[in-house]
């Protein structure tokens, strides 16, 4: 499979120019099995995971047959999503494609769902029939949610209490509620116990809301009702919350009685563990979850609903040649976080390149950056950097860590602004979408 | 004589050597197709240069992959967060290792993530993406 000409005359120039460096100061070369990988690679989900391992495999290895599986011809990032909910982001400007993949990296992309995997005979088998043959698969498809683990909330209790948590028409649904509440009303989020996807998530999204309220619903209350003691980027959120938006978020925490175990949609209540019950007029349920369904099918997942896999690697623990990223792994201490699986995916991509060429896989290195808003001017973050050691996965002693608490405006603002930067630069990076921020 | 590079010495010997490379670079490439390009070039890399020395392995790439998250493909996309390719290496590389240190008194993220590398890797990964055209 041949590259566009203009792509190929451009990767000939870095190449050259690579070289001439190389000749001059001993700098970058890649290993020389490298760029000569051949095989059958299909990739599973088209999201921050599955479209950057895609991308990257071809851009790493031009000859390798590569085809990415996913259903929807536009992605919607989950990161941002509550920006739109907030009224601060256009929903559009969410959406990303697979045209760069496809015309610029040779990309086979298939509007597929994928149904089942036999890993014995190495194929993927799609809903409408066809069967795709694969040397090596890459499993990205992100969380599924568990609609049997929370008393009442299945997924047509969703369609009057929504999660929201899988962007789209949830999205919408809950900035429509959001719109349609009075001045006043009670927004209730209730939050899962760990692990799950995007873990400063609830708590960045009760901002958005209160930013939203606090211009346009000023008497409203936000509760957010929690299963655990303690939360990403903590003392940040409630000093941010403090200092933007009074006494308007209320947190309770498992200890306070903030478990929920039943809900009702339809009265838009819930019940926690000990028996209080809470009213909401916009209720947004976050329920626990496990890896995508197709993660189950392959046999990659164990009885905790995510897939263990090799920290090098990521190569599955239970199902040789079959490599999973992303959300749906368990990949502690890292957190479910688009930008990991970006990370992941560029890491795992050269495990498959080695492996198919007979190699070892070369050392990983993966960073982290988590962004939260807490209002569109008041950045926070938490970093990290992970390696391998002694085949388990660990932050490299002494990186990593949280914004700082009290810092100036001046530093929040600057957080915040690079939050836009970093969405606009991943989305370059796993989509090749061209904005302007 | 590269051992003792300078940062001012990039200007008087790296840039007219860069730009020496990359004008052979648009003699050469013509329109050849990639995939030539990665054959010939680990043999011919494979074997170092004129004076012997073994070249860097792929770590620089395989760290400069994370900073491709905030910073775009090839660190070319720039945001309020700057591009980075092109960029001279030695104006980099004392970036990162003031970031390391704690140096940059306002600095955010940078910081916390330089600490998880090697100042080597850290003057590798300066000198990978310098030797990138910006685009």
């Amino acid at each position: 499979m041949k590259l566009s000409k203009s792509i190929s005359r451009r990767e000939s120039l870095k190449w050259i120019g690579v070289a001439g460096l190389s000749a001059a100061f001993g700098a970058y070369v890649r290993p020389a099995w490298a760029g000569s990988a051949n095989g059958r690679v299909v990739v599973v989900g088209g999201g921050f995971g599955g479209a950057t391992a895609a991308k990257y495999l071809k851009r790493l290895a031009p000859s390798l047959d590569v085809t990415l599986i996913e259903p929807q011809t536009r992605y919607i990032t989950c990161p941002f999503t509550n920006l739109y909910l907030g009224g601060v982001r256009a929903f559009e400007t969410l959406w990303h494609d697979y045209t760069e993949l496809r015309e610029v990296y040779g990309v086979r992309v298939v509007h597929q769902l994928a149904e089942d995997v036999d890993a014995d005979r190495r194929v993927v088998k799609l809903a409408d029939g066809e069967v795709l043959t694969w040397d090596r698969l890459i499993l990205s498809p992100g969380i599924d949610l568990r609609w049997d683990a929370l008393e009442g909330y299945d997924e047509s209790a969703s369609e009057r209490a929504p999660h929201a948590w899988k962007p789209g028409a949830q999205s919408r649904l809950l900035r429509q509620q959001l719109e349609a509440m009075e001045d006043g009303g009670t927004f209730i989020l209730v939050a899962p116990d760990n692990p799950y996807r995007c873990p400063p998530g609830p708590y960045e999204r009760v901002s958005m809301v209160a930013h939203y309220c606090k211009t346009h619903k000023p008497r409203s209350k936000i509760l957010l009702l929690d299963s655990k003691d303690a939360f990403s980027k903590q003392d940040l959120f409630t000093e941010g919350w403090k200092a933007n938006y009074g006494d308007m978020i209320e947190w309770v925490g498992r200890s306070q009685d903030g478990r929920v175990l039943r809900v009702d949609a339809d009265r838009l209540e819930v019940e926690t563990e000990f028996g209080t019950v809470h009213k909401a007029d916009v209720l947004n349920v976050v329920p626990p979850q496990k890896a995508g369904i197709i993660a189950d099918r392959a046999g990659v997942s164990d009885a905790s609903g995510w897939a263990p896999i090799k920290a090098r690697t990521f190569e599955s623990r239970q199902v040789p040649g079959v490599y999973v990223i992303g959300d749906a792994t368990e990949a502690a201490p890292m957190p479910k976080s688009g930008f990991l699986a970006n990370v992941q995916a560029k890491m795992t991509v050269q495990a498959v390149m080695a492996d198919l060429a007979g190699q070892p896989a070369p050392e990983p290195s993966w960073a982290n950056t988590c962004y939260s808003l807490i209002t569109p001017e008041w950045g926070i973050t938490v970093a990290g950097v992970y390696e391998v050691y002694d085949d388990v996965l660990r932050e490299v002693p002494g990186s990593g860590g949280v914004s700082p608490l009290d810092a100036s405006a001046v530093f929040r603002r600057q957080e915040a602004d690079f939050a836009r930067g970093w969405y606009a630069g991943i989305a370059q990076d796993v989509w090749g979408t061209r904005s302007s921020s | 004589m590269f051992d003792t590079l300078r940062p001012r010495h990039f200007f008087v010997i790296g840039l007219p050597l860069f730009v020496l490379c990359v004008t052979a670079g648009l003699l050469l490439a013509g329109d050849s197709e990639p995939a030539d390009q990665a054959e010939t070039l680990p043999d011919a890399v494979e074997s170092g240069d004129a004076e012997g020395r073994v070249p860097l392995d792929s770590r620089a790439e395989i760290i400069a992959m994370s900073c491709a998250a905030c910073h775009g493909t090839d660190g070319r996309k720039a945001t309020a967060i700057p591009a980075l390719a092109g960029k001279p290496a030695p104006v980099l590389e004392a970036l990162l290792l003031a970031y390391k240190r704690d140096q940059m008194p306002d600095a955010t993220v940078m910081p916390r993530l330089a600490k998880g590398y090697t100042d080597e890797e850290l003057a590798s990964v300066a000198e990978y993406f310098s030797a990138l055209s910006p685009e």
